[in-house]
């Protein structure tokens, strides 16, 4: 019952509260950065009011319970993974023996579901989309699981996302370490390419295939596809604070340097996201195979000398 | 007001569409998202797929080519939408009137909802009907 209690209330609604603010800061600080006034505070839940008010079509030839599944299927991955980040930080002994590899599982499902419903919806563009959304998966996902070794080195080869953040909690963060800098960095660009953003939101590509993988979904699917993207803008940056960086602690002044390091977070991604351009998909999975994975390696090679 | 037209009036995506202008209208909507202008401070963000879209600017004088295109632009698009006229070209055909291409003017085609006037519209122009096309919805509702 306790559960489904969390589930509800952090895995949803908080995750829900804090990704909308956190996408409209994002929209904001990118107008900041173009020299515009940018939207207003509830522009991100006006969105999704709207979308929830609009016609849901369907495209002929589209195979209906995978279109319609696939969005759904993203959100509720999201919400377990959040679940279990908020469990483990509000209480470390809510930890279960392997859940660090749990969470790396669930968090590519969001990426998964935006592949099935690309395809399923038998636009010849949002094949394109998902075609190279599954490229930059396969790219990007060695890496960010070398980075996520790291940590799990240092604190003694223990799989428990609660013992991590114990450990962290007496020994000092592991980003504080070398090798866990190395890895935050690595991880960090993992995670822009996660969340699809530019330099990586090929699958997306606006100018070139007009929304790639989304160009058919219109109404409710897309509101649940929009407040997955916004709630992954809060839940991975918090996977890395709390595999990188000790968490949210909510004792004190913790708690603002727990802000401090979620807005900084976000901030470096938006800063990436702006003065960057999109790079070819070629470009992408060369950049993470090579140059990326090898800062990885190198970082896991650190971390094993205990550096 | 229902709480569905609130939240369309308050994010409005756009979507545009050329029927054979001469490119004028279409970049002076897209200088309507420039820095000095900056729609996305109502909430308007140009959307790629029509699917996406809330209002469906059309530009120019709907020649024949362009028109059955356009007709199952508009079936496509999520309904509520609204159309919105750009320039002389998409309100009366302009220039165009004695063509043997352009038999009609556009809202013989599609309802519109709002006719932006001038060859082209400054922006200043479009965000003004924007806003009287917001304000006579708030009158209906
Ligand atoms: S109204 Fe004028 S500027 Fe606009 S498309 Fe027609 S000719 Fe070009």
């Amino acid at each position: 019952m306790i559960y489904l209690l969390y589930f509800i209330l952090y895995g949803f609604f908080l995750t829900a509260v804090i990704g909308l603010v956190a996408s409209w800061i994002d929209r904001k600080v990118t107008a900041r950065v173009q020299y515009r006034v940018g939207p207003p505070v509830l522009q991100p839940l006006i969105d999704i009011v709207k979308l929830l008010g609009k016609e849901t079509l369907v495209p002929r030839g589209a195979s209906k319970a995978a279109f319609l599944g696939a969005p759904l299927f993203g959100l509720a991955s999201v919400m377990l993974v959040s679940t279990i980040l908020w469990m483990n930080n509000i209480n470390t002994q809510n930890t279960f023996l392997g859940d660090l590899i749990v969470v790396l599982y669930v968090l590519t499902i969001p990426s998964i579901s935006i592949i099935m419903g690309g395809f399923a919806s038998s636009n010849p563009l949002a094949s394109i989309g998902a075609s190279r959304e599954m490229k930059l998966v396969l790219s990007y996902e060695l890496p960010f699981v070398l980075a996520v070794l790291v940590p799990v080195i240092h604190s003694g080869f223990s799989i428990r996302i609660g013992s991590l953040l114990t450990y962290q909690a007496s020994n000092g963060v592991f980003a504080g370490s070398l090798s866990g800098a190395l890895a935050l960095i690595v991880a960090i660009l993992c995670v822009q390419a996660k969340l699809a953003l530019v330099p990586f939101d090929m699958p997306e590509a606006e100018t070139e295939i007009a929304g790639g993988v989304l160009i058919e979904y219109s109404g409710t699917p897309l509101a649940v596809y929009k407040l997955m993207k916004n709630m992954l803008l809060f839940v991975l940056p918090f996977f890395l604070m709390i595999i990188f960086m000790g968490g949210l602690r909510t004792d004190g002044i913790h708690l603002l340097y727990g802000v401090l390091k979620y807005v900084g977070l976000v901030a470096i991604i938006t800063v990436i996201r702006n003065t960057n351009p999109r790079v070819r998909i070629d470009q992408a999975v060369r950049f993470f195979w090579g140059p990326v994975t090898i800062l990885a390696i190198i970082a896991v090679i650190l971390a094993f000398k205990g550096l | 007001m229902s709480l569905k037209l609130k939240a369309l009036l308050k994010s409005p995506w756009v979507f545009h569409l050329s029927t054979g202008s001469c490119n004028n209208c279409d970049i002076e909507i897209l200088d309507c998202l420039t820095p000095r202008f900056d729609i996305e401070r109502f909430g308007m963000i140009l959307a790629g797929s029509i699917k996406h879209a809330d209002v469906l600017l059309v530009t120019g004088s709907c020649n024949r080519q362009s028109v059955t295109r356009m007709k199952r632009l508009y079936e496509q698009a999520p309904k509520p939408c609204l159309v919105v006229a750009i320039g002389e070209c998409a309100m009366s055909r302009g220039m165009f009137m004695q063509s043997y291409n352009c038999p009609v003017p556009l809202d013989k085609i599609i309802p519109v909802d709002a006719y932006i006037p001038g060859c082209p519209p400054k922006p200043e122009a479009i965000i003004a009907g924007a806003v009287k096309l917001i304000e006579k919805l708030k009158g209906n509702a």
